[in-house]
Formats: C-alpha cells, structure tokens, sequence
C-alpha cells in the first residue's frame, strides 16, 4: 500500500514537473506566475488532503483521482448538493477546502467572508478563459443576458478581504469558473405526440399530468416563468429578479396548474428525474444534461429540446476557503491550475458540460467528440460517455446544436433574488397546495 | 439521612446529564433562534415574534398542519386495525408460545432492510408502467393505468402504513398477551359472545399497547419529510418538509420558529393520548 501510493506519487511529481514546463511555455506572463510559486517539498506535499466539495457534475471521484496521480497530493471529493454547500461555506466552513459553488450560491454565500479571493495572476489560463466567464460577452463580443446571476457579475472583487463583488473585471476572482451549460427542458420523442417548441409547452395542456418541474424553487420558478412568459401569462422586468408580484402571478398559475392535476411530480435529486422520464410517469419536464444522457443510455428517445426562446444558463467554480494555510493555498491553487489544463474538461465534457477553457479541453478531445459535444457536428462515430457508456449512435448531432447555438443563447441565469424568502415562502405554498 | 435523601437524585444523574446536554441544549438552541432574523446568511440575534406571525398569519402553515393530521389520522386507523388483527390472531388463535414468537417475528422480517429500500421498492411496482398496473392492463381489467396509484396521497399513507405497522403491532401484542386466559373463560362462562368480549375485554385490557403505539405512529408521521418528499412526487408537503426547505436555503429561524410549533402540537397530541390512557400505570400493571 504505502510501496504503491510512493510510486504513485514519484510518477505524480514528474507529471506535475511536466505540466509547469508546458505551461510555463504557453505563455510568459504565466510564467513568472508559476516560477514564482513557493518552492514546496516533495516529503510535505504528499501529506497535503484538500477536501474538494461539490455538486455530483463537478465533483468527481475519476477526476480527483487523476489529478492527485498528476498533483502528488490528495484531493478528496465530497459531493454535496449546492445548497447543503452553501449551508457548510457558512457555517462549518473547516469541513471544506475548495467549495465548488454555483454562481448562484456563491452570490448568496460570499458575503459570509469565508472564501478568500485568488490573485488571478496565479491563475495560468485566465487568459484563455471563455469570454462568457471572463469578460460577461457572448462569442462575437455581443452582451450576454443580464437576467439572473451573469457569472461576470460575481466572479470579481476588489482586493483579497473584500465581501464584495466588483462591477468590472479586477485583479482577484472570488472562484475559477471551470464548467458551465446551457438547461432546457427534457422531452421523452417517443411518447408526445408532437413537436416542442416553445417553453410555454411546459404548461401545455397536452402533457397534462405527465409534467414535472424541478424542486429547486430559484430553479424552477424560472423555469415556470420561461414557460408564462412564453404563454404571455406575464412579463417581467427581470426575470432572475423578479417583484413580488411577479412572484404572486407565477405561483399563483403554478397553484392553479397543479390543482388541475397537470403535474405528475417535482423532482429534488438527479437520480429522480431520470426515473420520472425513463419510466414514462413523465414526458417533458426540468432536466440537467447529463440526466438527459442517462435515460438515452437505457435505450429510451429523451432529447435536451433547444426552445425558441433560449436556454437557462448555468456555471460553477471553485473557490478557496478562507482558512487554508499558505501551503494548502498554493496545492488548492496547482489544484484548480491542473483543471484547466484540459483533462478536466474533456471528463466533463463527455457529460454534456462546457470547460471554461475551451481550448484545452477541446485539445485533450478526440475530433469526433469536439464536433459532436462543441461544434455541433454529426458524430462519426459511437460518442462514448466518461465512464465508457454508449452515449449516441454516430450519425447523430447534439441537441440544440454548437456551442455558440447554445450557449450564445441564454435567456436567464440560475440565481438568486432579492425577493428569495418571498419567493421561498410562496414557493412552499405551491408545493403543499 | 441527607445521604440516604440524595441517593435518588445521584442515581437519575447520568440519565439527566445526558438528557439535558443530547435533547435539553439543542432544543433550548432552537427555541432561542426561532426568534432570531436572518437574511439567509447571518442570524442576527434579538428577540421578536416575526417569525412566528409570518407563519401563524399565512394559509400554508394551517393546510400543512392539516395535510399532516390527516396522513397521521389515517395512517393511524390502517395501523390499529392491522396492528389488532394481526396481534389478536397471535395471541387468540395461536395458541403454542413457540409459534406466537416464531410469527411475532417474521412480521419483523421486512424491517430487516432499511426504511428507504422498503420504500423505494414501492415505486417500480406501484408506477404507471409498473407491475401492478401492467398486470392490470394485460388481465383487461383496465384499459389506462391508474395514476393515483404513485405520486399521491394514497401511495404516501400506503408506504407508511407499511413502514410503521410493527411499531403499533408490538405493543399492541404485548398488552394483549398479558390478558389473564382465565378472564375469557370466565366470560364466556358467564355467558358473554365473543363480540361483547372483544368489546368489554379485549379491547379495554389492549388500550396501553394501542395507546403506545399511537404515540410512536405519530410522532413518526408528524416528524417525516421524506415519505411525503419521494411517495407523493413532491406534490405533497408535510410540515417537516417545509422546514427543510427553509433548512436547505439557510433560513434557519423560520424553520426553528416551524419546529417549535410542530414539537407544541405533537407534546399536545401525547399529552391527550396519556390522558386518556394512564400508561405508566398501566405499564407498572
């Protein structure tokens, strides 16, 4: 055992050695970033454990693995919904090293003070980070939507102890966007009848009874309002901020639509949603991506539906805890410099997710899979998820197409709104009504 | 003689020491918080009533606490009456002790595996292209399948009556065992029917198990989130389950003002039952 975990670590530093020389030559000004790093020893680092926590689509046991071989220290993943997540960042913020919080939660949260900002100096990719992520800007420079929490809003602050978010970009990040999607909602082909265009089929009375929304109230109120404002049930100002009255209109329709027996269920965890739609108690309802890949991978038509009027978009990043020492600082940050080497992205992106550095992503990609899962390009040949699953036939294109399609299509962000406890209130109302 | 007078006191200490610091402290925490603010992040300390008046003035709380009464109500009748058949054939019918025990304890069989395995197995069977309503289908007695079989009220009380049924089975079959045989005889030598037995025997001596039972039945329907969370499809919520929505989104005083509540209600409901019913006495019996 301890034979094996030193050969694994002698192997790990020569990778590590590896992966500095390469990206000390991508760039010069990155450079000094990693030469300047303190010097730490061999015999220390292995005693290093960071506890990487995170939702299921970010914290990743294969990943964390490899990049423990690669890294020469342990990461430990412990994966925790976004809102139990947040409740650790808060309260028990020791229990957590690097906190993989949706930008949603990290708005809610960071004001706690117990995320420390990175200099993004250390960062050795920055530069090479989406403009989604990085700059606010959609691909050809165009804005991005500002409706709910833009990540550009809260990826920024104004020095290392600030509890603030900066309105522009500035010299230190409050976490390192890694993996973003555009959601849409998941349809079963083979048992609707028709076409799904439009959000506002969500409410259509063709599915009814054979609808669910996610139990997410920040998440599923937008979707619910995707599908009012599709209907022209209603407009909003904002619909990542919404008023209380907007609130009202929404839940009240919810309420109605759910004494009228519409919806079969609201669904709380991943694994629910893929039994709701695989064993056809459902035909469209809230869906993650790779929740659409896991009811394909039984054989059974479900398609990620583009809709005319956008996707709700989505991203994550990992942020250090206040509490790390120098030395776990620096192995967090190597850390979460390795994940944007491109392994990382390419794991993620095999399940449906964007890496926030395309480039290498798409580099540690075959060229089947880069224009099947970021070009849009029919497969030519069988797309294999992560773990080795048939994903889909060759032949076959991504739903919703490329990723500028989809993702330069955002309607709204997931967030969270000044009303929040409003809407929490009338959203417990609209699930025991 | 002080010595002999602390005795008592020094014998309850380690239960009281334990009592106070696993039950006394988190609760007084809760109660102390519930009349905290909050913004979602930090709990500011002070002392006001909003908390409970933001509750108390809305619909929610008082449908959630009636969506609750009626699942225990009704869980609670399912379980007397299964728990009494079940218990009056053991003790009645089966006569040989061996036997008793031996069924006594098959009933116990399925709590074997955990509560949620014994859940979830209900769904694959109970859902729309599930066992039951393809076996309907295919025997033509049924030409779409039946919805409110999953993902409704009726699958939420299905599952607890089948999670909670031994909780009122043993103790209803321990005070129905400690009935004296010869008092039936006596009965019907006096000439009394079995109907007028069970009546004016049976059921009065079985009131401590039915009673106890009723205490554990409820307080564990009261106290359930995740029953009402996975068997009604989130369509349905009980009052613990918008405490943890509250949970979840860090709004801890709401839901400590909420447990509050809840803990009020059911110490009353308890409080009922034991007057009804003297169980210590009858216990001590």
């Amino acid at each position: 055992m301890t034979a094996s975990k030193n050969n694994k670590v002698s192997t790990g530093i020569d990778r590590r050695g590896v992966l500095k020389g390469g990206a000390a030559a991508a760039g010069a000004a990155l450079g000094s970033g990693v030469l300047g790093a303190p010097m730490i020893w061999a015999q220390t680092i292995r005693d290093i454990t960071l506890n990487q926590a995170g939702p299921s689509y970010s914290v990743i046991s294969d990943i964390t693995a490899q990049a423990s071989a690669d890294l020469g220290f342990t990461i430990n993943p412990q994966v925790v919904d976004t809102g139990s997540l947040m409740a650790k960042v808060v309260n028990q913020p020791e229990t957590v090293d690097i906190a993989d919080l949706e930008f949603f939660g990290l708005q809610k949260v960071y004001r706690s003070g117990n995320i420390r900002p990175v200099e993004i100096d250390r960062i050795a990719r920055w530069d090479q980070m989406t403009p989604l992520m990085r700059d606010g800007k959609s691909f050809d420079g165009s804005a991005l939507s500002e409706q709910g929490t833009l990540p550009f809003k809260v990826i920024y602050t104004d020095d290392a102890s600030s509890t603030n978010f900066a309105p522009e970009a500035t010299g230190f990040t409050t976490c390192v966007p890694t993996i973003y999607n555009a959601d849409t909602l998941g349809i079963r082909t083979d048992l609707v009848e028709r076409d799904v265009t439009s959000w506002g089929d969500l409410f259509s009375p063709d599915f009814e009874g054979r609808t669910a929304l996610v139990n997410i109230p920040q998440i599923g109120i937008m979707d619910a309002a995707m599908a009012m404002e599709a209907l022209g049930l209603a407009t909003y100002g904002n619909k990542g901020n919404m008023t209380q009255a907007e609130i009202d209109v929404t839940i009240d329709k919810l309420i109605e639509l759910k004494k009228a027996g519409h919806f079969r269920a609201f669904w709380s965890t991943f694994d629910e949603s893929v039994n709701l739609m695989a064993a056809g108690e459902v035909v469209i309802q809230s869906m993650w991506s790779p929740a659409v890949t896991a009811v394909r991978a039984r054989g059974l038509a479900c398609v990620y539906q583009g809709l005319q009027e956008g996707y709700r978009g989505w991203g994550l990043g990992m942020s250090l805890m206040s509490h790390l020492d120098d030395m776990k600082r620096d192995a967090a940050i190597d850390y979460i410099n390795w994940c944007l080497d491109g392994w990382q992205g390419a794991f993620v992106g095999r399940q449906g997710y964007y890496s926030s550095v395309p480039e290498t992503a798409l580099a540690a990609m075959t060229e089947n899979e880069r224009g099947y899962w970021y070009e849009g390009k029919k497969a030519t040949e069988t797309i294999l998820d992560p773990y080795g699953a048939v994903m889909e036939e060759a032949g076959r294109a991504r739903d919703g197409g490329s990723i500028q399609e989809r993702m330069g299509n955002i309607a709204c962000w997931n967030t969270v709104m000044d009303e929040d406890r409003y809407m929490i209130r009338r959203w417990n109302e609209f699930i025991s009504s | 003689m002080s010595g002999s007078k602390l005795v008592p006191y020094v014998q309850a200490a380690p239960l009281a020491i334990i009592m106070f610091t696993m039950v006394g402290i988190p609760l007084i925490t809760v109660l102390v918080i519930s009349f905290w603010d909050s913004d979602g992040i930090s709990l500011y300390p002070m002392f006001r009533w909003e908390n409970y008046t933001e509750i108390l003035s809305r619909g929610l709380v008082y449908d959630l606490f009636l969506k609750t009464f009626i699942y225990a109500a009704i869980t609670l009748v399912l379980t007397i009456l299964i728990g009494f058949t079940c218990s009056y054939f053991l003790v009645f019918h089966v006569k040989n002790l061996k036997w008793q025990i031996a069924l006594l304890l098959l009933c116990t069989v399925p709590f074997w595996t955990s509560n949620i395995i014994r859940m979830v197995s209900w769904i694959p069977f109970l859902g729309r292209e599930g066992l039951f309503n393809s076996t309907l289908i295919q025997m033509g007695l049924i030409d779409a399948p039946l919805d409110f079989l999953l993902y409704s009220d009726f699958a939420v009380i299905l599952t607890y009556v089948h999670l909670f049924a031994l909780f009122m089975l043993v103790p209803i079959f321990n005070s129905m065992a400690k009935i004296n045989p010869n008092l039936i005889e006596a009965a019907q030598d006096a000439g009394a029917g079995s109907w007028m037995i069970l009546r004016d025997i049976i059921i009065p001596l079985s009131r401590t198990g039915i009673a106890l039972g009723s205490i554990f039945v409820l307080t564990l329907v009261m106290g359930d989130f995740f029953v009402v969370r996975v068997m009604s499809g989130g369509q349905s919520a009980s009052v613990v389950s918008a405490m943890k929505n509250n949970i979840d989104q860090l709004y801890y005083p709401q839901a400590s003002a909420m447990a509050i509540m809840l803990i009020a209600v059911v110490l009353l409901i308890v409080a009922a039952i034991l007057r009804v019913v003297d169980i210590r006495s009858e216990l001590a019996k």
